[in-house]
């Protein structure tokens, strides 16, 4: 305080120059989330990152064990199996995701009838339980469609789509877009809404097709929220965990585990320093998807 | 993030109105046709979000014996209450839904207050070292998801009697505060200070302005904030499933697991109890729509 004080008197710094104090009520707005965060991500990211230096099984002793754990990570099958089936469902359902969303999108804006209650009716399913809605569609794959199967005789639907080590990530994806078109959408929608109708109006008179249309102007004018969908929905995809322990808990066999099952996995397995050298790179994975979400977004997010 | 977010749910459907009679006034002058491929297109495209939800709710009204024919489609025949009987005993419903409305509601509140408080702390004073580097400082949580530091929570709440739905509204609300610590300082940016400094003049305390003044000001964004921490609160099952290690004191969407060990052919019991957990959110929705659909167009582009 005297030093402000004296700054102000000795030598007349502009007022913007000038620090005023912190009223203290600044402070008591701001600690909680700082110390609360602190406690509740902060310290538990730090202990998980050291203990995968160790040989911790979660209690009792421990030694450092240095980059063991992330050695015996990079030539364990298990943990390979887990990052290629995240990675690959990710990938594919990103796809089927926005390609579906933005058809839907496309449609939901065109000259349609009961457009809001359709709309209603496409959002459902992001405010329903994924845990649930899995199990659902557990019934629905081991009951429903190999009876519809077997009444329409394709012979590979006869049996559970859940129980084919070969395809029962085709179940998750379906289940996991069921489930996100729904906030693509609405992004989609309010990137279509953006675009002024003079445009078409344009394209019209100089003659192009509807296909056209959406192909060499809704398209390239919608391409920042394509972005944003990709990115948004890949960081979420990577987490899989709910729709997964509903429909197929990691089965047949380890085929659908993905990398949050495996890490998780680690809690009850005993391997709770090699689980968090897991946790550490996948971590790093993380990071490295968000900075070029940064990268790929600065200056476009502004609706 | 350079450019303060001035859109408020309002402006969303300001913009969405605006344009809508563009295209109203565009059909006036040249009559447009509707699109009715389109919406027969859309309607089929709708079912498949309905057929789940249909499926739930026949198979919840069915006998035992009408559940177990293998037809997930038929209409329940006679009604009957009696999954909604048994599930309501066999899940300790009300104990659920009581744990799943605390936690729920325990998040959403716990989101506004803190990160509205964090906020307007760090943009009143982001001249500050210390408020702006806490800005990125919780900022930092969007790029660490759940799973990369659940092992370490786990441990942390068991030894700290966190192991219960107080620690599950303690790391949500971490978890959620990032997002909306972002959506509320880019919404404070667009305050002016003029409004604050009239205030001031009435000799209203900081602490007075906030709650009288800014905190209003901000109701849509609490808004939007308040629907994420909702449906993540309500519907997550991975942090719950973690974290509280009391089955008596689970959540309505850890609660449904029980189907999947036992009883797991009472299948009209089972759909009975997903309805009852799914339906609460659902109805929310559906009087929310507008909020929720504005919400995230916008909170996705932010995030």
């Amino acid at each position: 305080m005297s030093i402000t004080t004296t700054t102000r008197r000795g030598q007349g710094r502009p007022e913007s120059r000038r620090r005023r104090r912190v009223e203290p009520v600044f402070y008591f707005f701001l600690l909680p989330s700082l110390v609360l965060f602190t406690l509740a991500i902060t310290v538990p990211g730090l202990v998980g990152i050291f203990f995968s230096f160790t040989d911790s099984i979660g209690i009792g002793d421990w030694k450092f064990a240095g980059l063991t754990n992330y050695i015996a990570i990079a030539s364990d099958p298990a943990i390979l199996q887990s990052y290629l089936f995240t990675f690959g469902f990710s990938i594919v359902t990103v796809l089927v995701v926005n390609v579906v969303a933005f058809l839907l999108a496309v449609g939901l804006t065109s000259q349609i009838r009961m457009k809001s209650a359709l709309r209603t009716i496409f959002v459902i399913p992001m405010v329903v339980s994924g845990i649930i809605i899995a199990y659902v569609f557990n019934f629905l794959f081991s009951n429903s469609l190999p009876s519809a199967g077997a009444a329409a005789g394709i012979s590979w639907l006869e049996t559970s789509l859940l129980a084919n080590p070969d395809l029962a990530w085709v179940a998750i994806v379906v289940v996991t877009a069921w489930q996100a078109v729904p906030g693509a959408l609405l992004i989609y929608i309010a990137g279509l809404v953006s675009i002024p109708g003079d445009v078409y109006e344009a394209a019209e008179i100089d003659g192009a097709s509807k296909a056209q249309q959406l192909l060499k102007i809704t398209a390239p004018l919608v391409a920042g929220y394509v972005v944003i969908n990709i990115i948004l929905g890949f960081k979420g995809f990577l987490n899989a965990y709910d729709i997964i322990v509903g429909l197929t808990n990691g089965g047949p066999g380890t085929s659908t585990r993905s990398i949050a099952m495996t890490v998780i996995a680690g809690f009850n397995g005993g391997d709770y320093a090699y689980q968090m050298a897991n946790a550490t790179i996948f971590f790093i994975v993380a990071v490295l998807i968000s900075l070029l979400q940064l990268s790929l977004t600065r200056g476009r997010n502004t609706l | 993030m350079t450019t303060p977010s001035t859109l408020t749910a309002e402006g969303i459907h300001r913009t969405e109105s605006v344009s809508a009679s563009g295209g109203r006034r565009r059909s006036g002058l040249k009559v447009e046709r509707v699109n009715w491929p389109g919406t027969a297109i859309l309607v089929l495209c709708a079912l498949t979000v309905l057929l789940p939800l249909y499926v739930s709710l026949s198979m919840a009204f069915k006998t035992q014996g009408q559940a177990v024919d293998g037809n997930a489609f038929s209409f329940p025949e006679p009604f009957s209450v009696d999954g909604f009987v048994q599930a309501w005993t066999l899940t300790n419903f009300p104990v659920g839904a009581a744990m799943s409305l605390l936690v729920t509601a325990g998040t959403v509140v716990a989101t506004i207050v803190l990160a509205a408080f964090a906020s307007y702390a760090i943009v009143r004073n982001w001249e500050r070292r210390l408020f702006r580097y806490s800005f990125y400082y919780l900022l930092a949580a969007m790029f660490i998801p759940f799973p990369v530091v659940a092992l370490p929570q786990i441990q942390l709440t068991g030894r700290l009697g966190l192991d219960n739905p107080m620690g599950v509204i303690l790391l949500a609300t971490m978890f959620q505060l990032s997002f909306s610590v972002l959506l509320f300082t880019a919404f404070l940016r667009s305050i002016p200070m003029e409004l604050e400094e009239s205030a001031r003049m009435d000799g209203a305390t900081t602490w007075q302005t906030f709650w009288k003044l800014i905190f209003p000001l901000l109701a849509p964004m609490s808004a939007t904030v308040g629907i994420f921490a909702f449906l993540y609160a309500w519907n997550d099952f991975m942090m719950p499933s973690l974290i509280i290690s009391d089955p008596a004191l689970q959540t309505l969407p850890v609660r449904q697991n029980l189907f999947q060990t036992q009883f797991s052919n009472n299948y009209h019991v089972s759909f009975a109890s997903y309805l009852m957990a799914m339906a609460p959110a659902i109805v929310a929705y559906l009087f929310t729509q507008r909020w929720v659909m504005a919400g995230v167009s916008q909170g996705a582009v932010k995030g």
